[in-house]
Order: structure tokens, then sequence, then C-alpha cells
């Protein structure tokens, strides 16, 4: 049986500063190692000081996964050798002296198939080594310690996963889970990294390192599996060993084997006291804890009548389910999800588009309403709609100043049908043999009106001009 | 002008107008250039101080508000960083290292207008007890120069004995504080754990550090006290002081005080009969104080200094990691190094007893060696706390020998290191259970200075404090022969 066990790296991304200083913790804006201080670079004489909503945000993913949690937890230094690492050791956590870190013993279900988690711990990233210019000339590695100390949770399941598919459910259904809490934004790049055991029936356990995105970390377990078991065919033995996934040639490669293991000497962080939380701490957070995706999505069904594939895609996006309770959703919230899942999220597909949107939930419900009391086509409420995103106006004066009302006015609608009528001779001939024509007149009468014009009004008035 | 008065006649002395901070400071530089070039107290001598003294000294004539210190010149341990200039812990190493802020204690002191003096010698990386580990050459003990201070923090005990200036701060590892106190007969005192704020101190073995006062008496202990201790923004391990004013009432007296006199610290096979004299000798004169003196037993003291240097050298093996020369250090070529033999290249510059320390904190702690040395050596301590908190039940105070010898002539230890390292065996107790201990200067034999250390609970600086001062006050000792 092919067994798979993962663990997922998560900046969290929504905190102002890093793990153990005031530097921010999103880094991406910065030149080189301008958002560095002498805590996060190590300096001789420099402290950690903890930030403790970094250990709040921690808990509530500790919560959101069924985890338990501690009474206290402490931080154990790590100490290796690495050039992005400041101090030569990364502060971070472990349970192996009885359980402290953020949480542990945790599951989530993924399709019908219950995932465990052994362990979450809250710890520092490192910098970045960027090898630029790295010919066979240069040979040049340069270091970015923007990112060290950014806050990271890592999330460690058991090996309970059996397919590559599997892998690819749970790292979506847990990347929308971290976008619910507000802890982390997934999308952002590197905010969320994962690294694979992998092994199958009779064979040892292999570890993949260096897995960029989650799109390739399924290719990568995929790779993995199949080139464990074409070994297996062929009676070689899978040996123990750590495997890099090479981004190029879209395959793993032996990096090192057990025997070289790293010697981390773990020991207590001194300059970190042990953080108390307690039972009232834990309520609330608890209480501040967002609606569950699952329980969301359940209520959009049962509340609204809204169908289970629209209330699905609504619920696990944190930004667009926010927009569907802030609209006024009394009435006509059906139609709302669906206007926010066909047109709203395709015009703010980016995290940028996003941030600069004005559009608010009033706006929509509006919209809505003044499609249902046909005071405006769906085609104009599609330009309207660009035009909220771009200055949040209030709809009435959108649609005033571009003019977007509906020509429902008889007068000035039998003017622009005769018109066209006048224009397209052949059309009207043909119109009185086949009745499908008058739509192609219902076109050029929107032509004219740029879209305006009150369709139904439209279609009975030319009818009656045909003498159809 | 007598440059050997204490803080508090200091300052009076200028509130009184019969010197100015100029003066004073320039008799200071005067002493320290006639005399250094012997002691080798300073690895650096601040060319700002005169500067610094012309500006107090502008204050007090203006009656603007002075800060506490009045100028007094007070030298620094050089493992203490000050923003824009060199912080070397005696070693190659860091020779270049200029810091990028200024660490809270000299934060603390700039603010109440005291003159960093200078930088003061120690063993590299305060890993030794004679001076004789820095790389840059050891202080001598004015009492008799062919002899070691003590150390680590030997620079700072000699500059203040020597009257190169007031006072000093230094700090405790595992004595580094008091064993030069001890060996150049001036008060030396370690805090309580997190009372003062490590922030700029350059980490040795960061769970049980402290940062304290060296002083040529313990009135001037407690007024340093005063002003560097309490809760630090910059270091989560920092306690409230409760705002304590440690000189109020320090001379309450000890009546009825009970104080347990150390067995194993009084018996100990490296214990020197004058120093053995000397400790019965004080147990006399507190008892004549009032105070009811008894032997109490520890059973954990044999396995302290093992504990010590195994937790301390698991630290210390993680806390100087960081000196790869990557992000800060000293030239050299780095063209055909790969990053482990570069590593390795930058820490050659390391001294010999670091190395050794070095070498011990990759193996105690290690996997495969955790359990039998690293592990054994936490629950000693554990147990060592567990029986310290037993006794302070029953005592208010736990006396004995500062150091079980007097000062030693240079190279005459250092070949032994595990006998070297023994003659901490008085002093880690303090670090190990994060208790306050503190050496007060007791006699002069032969010569050299002895020392008797007196520990407390945790936080009780202030009898700590009352009890020393009580002990000072019974003696009499004469002036450095510098």
């Amino acid at each position: 049986m092919t067994k798979i066990g993962l663990e997922i790296h998560c900046q969290l991304t929504k905190l102002e500063s890093k793990l153990f200083c005031p530097c921010k913790a999103d880094y991406r804006e910065f030149e080189p190692n301008t958002n560095i201080c002498p805590v996060c670079m190590g300096i001789p004489g420099s402290l950690p000081l903890l930030n403790k909503k970094a250990v709040e945000k921690a808990t509530l993913i500790a919560m959101a996964l069924d985890c338990k949690t501690p009474n206290k937890i402490a931080f154990f230094r790590k100490n290796y050798f690495y050039p992005d690492l400041p101090k030569n050791f990364q502060i971070t956590q472990l349970n192996a002296y009885g359980n402290t870190s953020i949480g542990w013993e945790g599951k989530i279900s993924v399709e019908d198939k219950e995932i465990k988690i052994r362990r979450i711990q809250l710890e520092e990233d490192p910098g970045r080594l960027i090898y630029e210019g790295a010919t066979e000339k240069t040979k040049l590695t340069l270091v970015d310690y923007n990112r060290a100390g950014t806050p990271l949770v890592e999330i460690v399941t058991e090996p309970d996963f059996e397919t590559p598919h599997q892998v690819r459910e749970f790292l979506n259904i847990l990347s929308d889970l971290l976008e619910n809490l507000n802890v982390s934004d997934p999308g952002l790049e590197g905010a969320m990294r994962a690294d694979a055991n992998v092994s199958i029936e009779g064979g040892s356990k292999v570890e993949i390192k260096n897995i960029g995105s989650f799109h390739d970390l399924e290719k990568a377990v995929h790779f993995e599996i199949t080139r464990q078991q074409s070994l297996a065919e062929r009676k070689i033995e899978i040996i123990q060993e750590t495997r890099h996934w090479d981004d190029g040639r879209k395959i793993t490669v032996s990096a090192r084997t057990k025997e070289e293991e790293a010697e981390y000497r773990y020991h207590l962080e001194a300059d970190i006291p042990w953080v108390r939380i307690n039972d009232n701490t834990k309520n609330q957070l608890r209480a501040q804890m967002p609606e569950s995706i699952s329980s969301k999505k359940e209520r959009y069904v049962s509340k609204y009548g809204i169908t289970s594939q629209v209330a699905g895609i609504l619920s696990s996006d944190r930004y667009f389910s926010e927009l569907f309770e802030k609209a006024n959703n009394e009435t006509n919230a059906k139609d709302i999800a669906n206007m926010i899942t066909t047109d709203i999220m395709g015009l703010l597909d980016t995290r940028e588009k996003r941030e600069m949107s004005k559009l608010e939930g009033d706006h929509i419900s509006d919209l809505v309403e003044y499609i249902k009391s046909n005071k405006i086509t769906r085609a104009s409420a599609k330009l309207a709609l660009d035009e909220v995103i771009k200055n949040g106006k209030q709809l009435s004066e959108i649609i005033e100043d571009l003019d977007l009302g509906h020509v429902s006015d008889e007068a000035t609608l039998s003017d622009i049908i005769t018109e066209v009528l006048d224009e397209e001779v052949k059309a009207v001939e043909d119109a009185k043999q086949n009745p499908d024509i008058v739509n192609f007149l219902v076109g050029k009468v929107m032509q004219k009106t740029h879209g305006k014009a009150d369709p139904e009004l439209t279609l009975t008035l030319l009818k009656k001009n045909l003498g159809l | 002008m007598d440059l050997g008065i204490s803080a508090l006649n200091y300052v009076s002395s200028i509130k009184n107008g019969e010197f100015t901070v100029e003066e004073f400071t320039s008799k200071s530089l005067e002493r320290i250039s006639q005399v250094d070039e012997k002691l080798h107290a300073f690895l650096r001598v601040n060319d700002l101080a005169i500067k610094n003294a012309r500006e107090i000294d502008t204050k007090i004539k203006s009656n603007q508000n002075v800060g506490k210190c009045y100028g007094m010149p007070i030298s620094v341990k050089d493992n203490m960083c000050i923003e824009g200039s060199k912080t070397t812990c005696a070693s190659k190493v860091l020779e270049n290292f200029i810091a990028p802020y200024t660490s809270t204690v000299i934060s603390k002191l700039n603010s109440e207008d005291a003159i960093i003096i200078g930088k003061t010698n120690m063993d590299e990386f305060a890993m030794g007890l004679s001076t004789e580990y820095s790389a840059y050459g050891p202080s001598r003990n004015p009492w008799n120069i062919d002899y070691v201070p003590g150390g680590s923090s030997g620079g700072s005990g000699v500059s203040v004995s020597a009257n190169e200036c007031i006072a000093s701060l230094g700090s405790d590892t595992g004595g580094s504080i008091r064993n030069p106190a001890s060996f150049c007969s001036v008060v030396g005192l370690k805090p309580t754990y997190g009372l003062v704020s490590r922030y700029g101190l350059v980490s040795y073995a960061n769970s049980i550090e402290q940062i304290g006062p060296m002083t040529k008496t313990v009135e001037d202990s407690a007024f340093l006290l005063n002003i560097i201790s309490g809760i630090d923004s910059n270091d989560n391990t920092t306690v409230d002081n409760k705002n304590q004013d440690y000189l109020n009432n320090i001379d309450a007296g000890i009546s009825g005080k009970k104080i347990g006199i150390v067995t194993e610290m009084t018996n100990s096979e490296g214990l020197s009969t004058d120093v053995l004299n000397a400790t019965n000798d004080a147990v006399k004169t507190f008892e004549k104080l009032g105070a009811n003196c008894e032997q109490v037993s520890l059973q954990m003291i044999p396995y302290t200094v093992a504990a010590y240097y195994t937790i301390t050298s698991t630290e210390a093996g993680s806390n100087l990691a960081r000196y790869d020369n990557i992000r800060y250090g000293y030239e050299f070529d780095s063209s055909g190094f790969e990053f482990n033999s570069y590593i390795s290249q930058a820490r050659s510059k390391l001294g010999p007893e670091v190395i050794r320390r070095m070498i011990l904190g990759g193996f105690v702690p290690s996997a495969g060696h955790a359990g039998k040395y690293f592990l054994k050596a936490l629950k000693v301590k554990s147990k060592l706390i567990a029986e310290i908190n037993h006794v302070f039940e029953k005592f208010d105070f736990l006396i004995s020998p500062t150091v079980p010898i007097q000062p030693f002539k240079f190279g005459e230890k250092i070949q032994d290191p595990v006998s070297f390292m023994m003659i901490d065996f008085n002093t880690v107790t303090a670090n190990l259970t994060g208790i306050p201990a503190i050496s007060v200067p007791y006699k002069i034999t032969n010569g050299l200075p002895i020392g008797i250390q007196i520990m407390a609970n945790r936080l009780e600086e202030h009898s700590l404090l009352q009890t020393a001062y009580a002990l000072e006050k019974t003696v009499d000792l004469p002036e450095v022969p510098v």
C-alpha cells in the first residue's frame, strides 16, 4: 500500500511583523536585505522578542484542524549551518520532551477520508538563497535575509494519503481553510511550501524536498510513486533517503541518504520564556474563529436555497463570501450569489484587483434588484459593475452618468424602430416569412440604443409594426 | 582628589562642588594611562570621555536635570554592545565588529549621565576565570601583578580595584563577576536571572547568565542595581524590580537572620586553608552581628560543575555558531573555499578554550549522547533548584567562600582544564538556580584578597545587599598597592 505524508510550511502572512522582531512579515516588496534588523540578522547581543499574535494565529490553525492544544508552549533551537540561517540555528518547536508545540493529534476530512495531523509547530523562516548567474563560471550564491524570521507554521500529517489526487485535494482544502481563518494568503509566492514522504509496500520512506508549488507537489508525489514501483518491479531495494524535486526536469533526484542525516542538537531556547495559553485565551480565540467553510456552505444552501455547487465555490473563498454576507441578501440571495460567482469572480481574479476594487456588498444587491425590476439590462449591468469596481459610486449615480437606464419610453422607442425598419428593408421582408428574423431586428434596436432598450417592449412594438 | 572614592561619595563631592566632572574624568584617564600598560584592564578607552564630562559639567552649572551618576566614570566589560563602537568579546573573531545598537544596561547608564570610560578585558567570549584566555593578553592583579585577577570579568575587577574608574559592569555565567571581585577585592553582584536586561550582552550561555555591578562598596552595587534592573521590552526574560530602592535601609542589620554555611563548599577537596580560615572567621562575624549560622548540606553540589560545563558548552555551541564570517567579522580571501571549509576557516580564529567548549557543545547534546550528558545535566539543574527552594524555606541566606582558592600565578593552573574548571565550584550554583549571589571582600592574606559569597533566594537582592553591607562594615582592608 502506498503511504504519503506531508510537511506543509505556511507563512502567517496576515501578521504585521516577523516572529521575533518588528520587521515586516511580508517581505516581498523590499529590496534585498532591507527588511532586516539586529534580531533577524542574529547580530551579537540581540534577543528574540516573541510576536504573541503569531502564537494566537497559529493556535487558530491548530483549533481549526481539531488538534490538541497545550497550556503552555516552548521554543527550541534546531542547530545547523546554512548560509540562509543568520544565527546558524532555527528557533522552532519540538515535542520530544513533552507536547509543547502549538498543537498535535488533529484531523481533517478529505474526500470522506480522515487525514490525521501529527503536529503543528511555530517557527521562523530562514532567508532566501538566490543562485544569480550561477553558471559554471561564476557560481555565485546571494543571500537575501528579508524573509529571515517570517512566522511560519509547520503542519505535519500522518502518512494517511494513498494517492497524489488526495494530496492535491487536501492542499486545496487546507489553503482555503487558512485563507478563511485570515492567517495566511496562500496565493502569495512562497507563502505555502510542502515536503512529502512517500513509501510503497515493502519499501523504505523517501522524503521529497524543495517542491516549489502545490501543483508540482502532486506531480512530484506521482513521479516518486512511479519511480519506486519500477524499482520494486525490478527487485531493486528502495533505500531511505532525501530526494530533491528538480523543477526543470520534473523528476526527483537523490540528495542525501540516512547516514548523512543532520545532527540538530535540539535544546530549549532560553531567551523566550514559556508562553501560557490558558483556557480563557483558548475560549476567546475559539469565539473569534470564523465560521468554517463547510458550515458556511451548509448555511448558504439551507438558508438561501443556493445550489450546492455555487455555495461551495462561494464559501471556500474568504473575500467573495464576505462580499456576499455584506450584500443585502434578505431577498434575491440566489441571484446575488450567482452574480458573484459568474461575473464578479472573473472581474476580480487577482489579489491586486481585489485590493483596488471599490465594490461593496450593497452595490451587488442593488444591481440584482435593478435587473429584476427591469431598470437595467444584463448587458448594462456588466458595464455598471466595471464602473463600480473602479470608483465605488452609488449605482443610481452610475446609471445616470453612463446613461445605462432602460429606454422604455414608447415614443422614443417607436422612433428608433421606424429608423431600423427603414434601413433593414430586406430583413423586414424576410421577417414576415421567418419569425426568427425578428430577433435580428431587436438586436439592431439594441445596437442603436447601446443595449439599453427594454427588450420586451421592443419586441412587442416590432411585432406590432410588422403586423405579426 | 581621591580616585578611590565610592560612587556615593563621588556624587556628593560633585554636588558639593569639590571637583568638576571633567577634573575627575581627566584624573581617571591619567590614572589609566599610568597603570594600565601594566594591568591591562582596558581593551579600549572612550575617546569622547572628556567631551561627555564637559557636557555634564555644563548641565550641572546651568542647573539642568542631571542623571544620578553625575558623570562618574564606569567601565564596561567588552561583551556589551555600544552603538558605533567595537565590541570584541576579547576575541579575534569579533576584532572588527561594530555594534549597530546599544545594550539596555548602557542606555540606562547613559541616561543617568554616567561616563562609559572604556571597555574592559575578559576571557574570550567570557569563557575562563583568569583572563588568560583573552585573545589580547591577560589582565594583571593590582594586588600583585604576577597573579591573575580572576575572570572572566577580570578587566572590570582590575579597573575598579586599581581605581581606574568608580565602578564597572561585568557579566556572570558561572562566577565571572564574583570570581574576579573576590580576586581583586571588590564587591561583585550576580543578580537574579532576569532582573537585569541581557539585551546587548553577547550571549555565551543565555539560560543562566546575568549582567551585574562590580563596585568598591556594597552600597555602590545597590546604587547601580537601582539603575540597571527592571523589565526591558527588548528582553522577554526580564522580571519586574517592583521599583525597589536597594539602598533603602541598607544598614538594617541582620539580627535574627538564619544563615546556612554550605557544607560542600567548605569542605571541598580544592579548598585552601587560608580561604577556609577566612570563611570560618566570617561565620563568627555574622554570629556577632546577631545572625544564626548553621551548616547545611546540598546533595547536588558535587555534580554542579559537570552540569554547568555540559549546559554552558551546549548553549555556547549554539550561541557562537553565528560567527561564520558571512554577515560580519573579519576579512579573509574566500576564494577556493566551499561553504563548510569556509566556516572552518572562519572559526579557526577562535581561541583554545572557546574551541574546547564548542567541541564539547557539539558532543554533549548530540542525538547519541544527549541522554548520557546534556539531559542528565538538566536533571541535576532541576534537582538543584528543588533543593535550593527547600533550603530557602529554612534559611535566609547561604554563605561560602566565593572561590576555593586565592589568586594564582599566570600559567599555574591553566594546564589542567578539569581542575581549572573546579575553581568555579562555589559560584555555579547561583547561575544554575537563577538566585542572586554577591562576593564581599573580606581579607587580604599573603598580600592577596579573599572574598566571601552570600547567596539569597530569587529576587531577594534587597536583603542580600543588607547582609553584605553588614559584613562589609566589619572589615578594614588595606589600600591597593598599585
